[in-house]
């Protein structure tokens, strides 16, 4: 565990970069730290392998004092992902990710190897072993960066801002990477952003730091969204972190009817029984219960359905996979006002109008509270 | 015996001899030049306040007329190869400072911080990240130092008999021989031309990891801000 103990920074000229900050970082997961340009957060993280050294307080890695062991035995223990990956731009991909195990004294056959090994974990492809950086895009870069990190095994990764450069398509992809590969690795991984929406996805604990190095708040990211510390956090979410709660919850208890769906093949009786169920509008799949479209129960016509007729259905959501905020996406987008739910396979598993979903948001807050009343007693 | 490379028997070398002669006195202090502006450049790069005051002094010397250096090192070092060279070495300062300055500042502070990050200490770091990334900067600087040291070498003539090729102008003077001139001026000019090239070809080899299309701007500046955008 690494443990931030009262750690402030104050540079000679009188500035304060963090003031009195103590956090505890628990082992193999990912904690974000999150904060407006010159809230502290990169210079937190540099404390933590030294690149800055802290004025006052301590920093304790697995009980042991940053500043007893030697700098650079302790930075080569703490793998390293930087804004624009910084790459060795004279050095082939291989050699890149090799570079620290080539520094620990492995051989360059094993180096290599190892580096190999990391860029088909890193989602890398073999060929790219022998280009040099120039020969990738950002995103590529990036993913080197992190095998680079990764290549002498060390316990902790810190992240400074490592997707901050890349497109939010490139983004996405990287992040969710990174949650598979931590999945699989149990790194403890400090990770610096100034996005609140990549905090919130990636941190198992989330410290929000506010101008002047001093911690806002540090909470699991769901606490964070429900119970923001104070008026600085609060704004710090945004307008909409009622609605990223959401994320949150799962879609699982909605009671999703299956009565107003009709396939296209439908006969007229079909037709009428599901008509008078408790929907103004039947959702018609095809024969293999795909979802094609909405209509008004009058206008469909059976054996005669003409499917450019229908209202989209728009893009429905797993139901018990994805979460309210998908299914409440859907509902907001749909022409109908109702949401599809839909199996992993695509087959609809039943639909859900925006009123039932308002009930299970209710509910679920409900929920939440109680849980939340729950801890502060056992807290007391 | 008056063909365009029959030398003067007082100038003691054949032709062949004259341009061996040239090249050592032009490389040499190329070479010396690179020795000295390596360390120099580097504590430039790590104290910040010296660079300006550094090339100062390189410009200062630079505007020395090579015939008020030769004045003050006749004294010590007489009619010799040696007084001519270290003017040369001298000169050559002023692009290699500079060159090795900017190239090794133009490494991306990323590439340096993730060095550090990595253990990187400051020694391995100049050895291994900022050197390399600065060779095309360097050989650029080297270009320029090679070329104007190899036409220079020619004014060792004035102490007499030390100018290499650059004798032959004042033996086509003497002996009424303007193919002499000629022949001077025209070696010269090729082995400039030929030191450069191969140093174009040194460069193409070390950095394999350049875009090839944009090889010579970017060793000629930096990558402009905001490129990215």
């Amino acid at each position: 565990m690494i443990r931030i103990d009262s750690v402030t920074k104050r540079y000679p000229d009188g500035t304060v970069a963090v003031d009195r900050l103590s956090l505890e970082i628990p082992d193999r997961s990912i904690t974000v730290l999150v904060g407006p340009s010159g809230c502290g957060k990169t210079t937190t993280l540099r404390m933590i392998n030294r690149m800055v050294e802290l004025s006052e307080g301590t920093i304790l890695i697995d009980g042991k004092d940053s500043r007893q062991q030697p700098v650079n035995t302790l930075r080569r223990s703490m793998g390293y992902v930087i804004q624009n990956a910084g790459l060795f731009q004279h050095r082939t991909i291989v050699d890149n990710i090799a570079t620290v195990p080539r520094m620990l004294g492995w051989g360059k056959e094993k180096a290599r190897a190892r580096a190999r090994e990391l860029m088909e974990r890193v989602g890398l492809d073999a060929s790219l072993a022998k280009r040099y950086p120039y020969q990738l895009s950002g995103g590529q870069q990036q993913r080197v960066g992190v095998a680079r990190a990764l290549a002498a095994d060390p316990p902790v990764l810190l992240m400074d801002e490592p997707f901050s450069a890349v497109d939010p398509v490139v983004r996405k992809g990287l992040q969710d990477e990174l949650l598979r590969i931590q999945d699989e690795l149990g790194k403890t991984i400090v990770f610096v952003t100034h996005d609140i929406d990549e905090a919130v996805k990636l941190g198992t604990m989330v410290a929000v730091m506010r101008t002047g190095g001093k911690l806002a708040q540090y909470a699991p990211p769901a606490e964070l969204l429900s119970h923001p510390a104070d008026a600085f956090v609060e704004d710090f979410l945004g307008t909409d972190r009622g609605i990223r709660r959401l994320s949150f919850f799962s879609s699982a208890d909605l009671g999703l009817l299956t009565g107003p769906v009709v396939a296209v093949d439908a006969t007229a009786e079909q037709i009428a029984a599901r008509g008078t169920a408790d929907a103004p509008y039947l959702l018609v799949t095809d024969v293999d219960g795909r979802p094609l479209g909405w209509s008004e129960p009058r206008e469909l016509t059976a054996g005669s359905i003409d499917t450019g007729q229908l209202l989209s259905h728009g893009r429905p959501f797993v139901a018990g996979t994805d979460s309210l905020r998908a299914a409440l996406d859907c509902a907001v987008l749909s022409p109908t006002g109702w949401a599809v739910g839909v199996d992993a396979e695509g087959r609809v598993a039943g639909v859900v109008s925006q009123q039932a979903i308002g009930e299970a948001i209710r509910g679920a807050h409900a929920e939440g509270r109680d849980e939340d009343d729950k801890t502060s007693r056992v807290g007391g | 015996m008056n063909g365009f490379f029959d030398i003067p028997s007082d100038l003691q070398h054949s032709w062949l001899g004259l341009v061996g002669l040239h090249l050592r006195e032009a490389l040499l202090p190329v070479l010396a030049g690179l020795v000295v502006a390596l360390p120099l450049a580097q504590l430039c790069v790590r104290f910040r306040w010296l660079y300006p005051p550094v090339l100062w002094v390189t410009t200062v010397l630079y505007a020395i007329p090579s015939l008020a250096f030769f004045v003050i090192l006749i004294d010590y070092t007489g009619q010799t190869e040696l007084t001519v060279m270290i003017p040369l070495t001298v000169y050559t300062l002023v692009v290699l400072v500079p060159a090795i300055v900017d190239g090794v500042r133009s490494v991306p502070q990323e590439t340096l911080a993730a060095a550090t990050a990595m253990g990187f200490g400051p020694v391995r770091r100049y050895v291994q990240v900022q050197l390399p990334i600065a060779v095309p900067a360097i050989i650029a600087g080297l270009r320029v130092a090679t070329v104007s040291s190899i036409s220079l070498v020619s004014v060792g003539a004035l102490i007499g008999n030390q100018g290499a090729l650059g004798n032959l102008i004042n033996d086509a003077n003497i002996y009424n021989r303007p193919e002499l001139a000629v022949n001077a001026v025209v070696s010269m000019a090729g082995l400039a031309v030929l030191a450069d090239g191969l140093l174009v070809v040194v460069r193409f080899l070390l950095t394999p990891w350049m875009p090839s299309g944009t090889r010579k701007r970017r060793a000629a500046r930096p990558e402009p801000e905001g490129a990215a955008l």
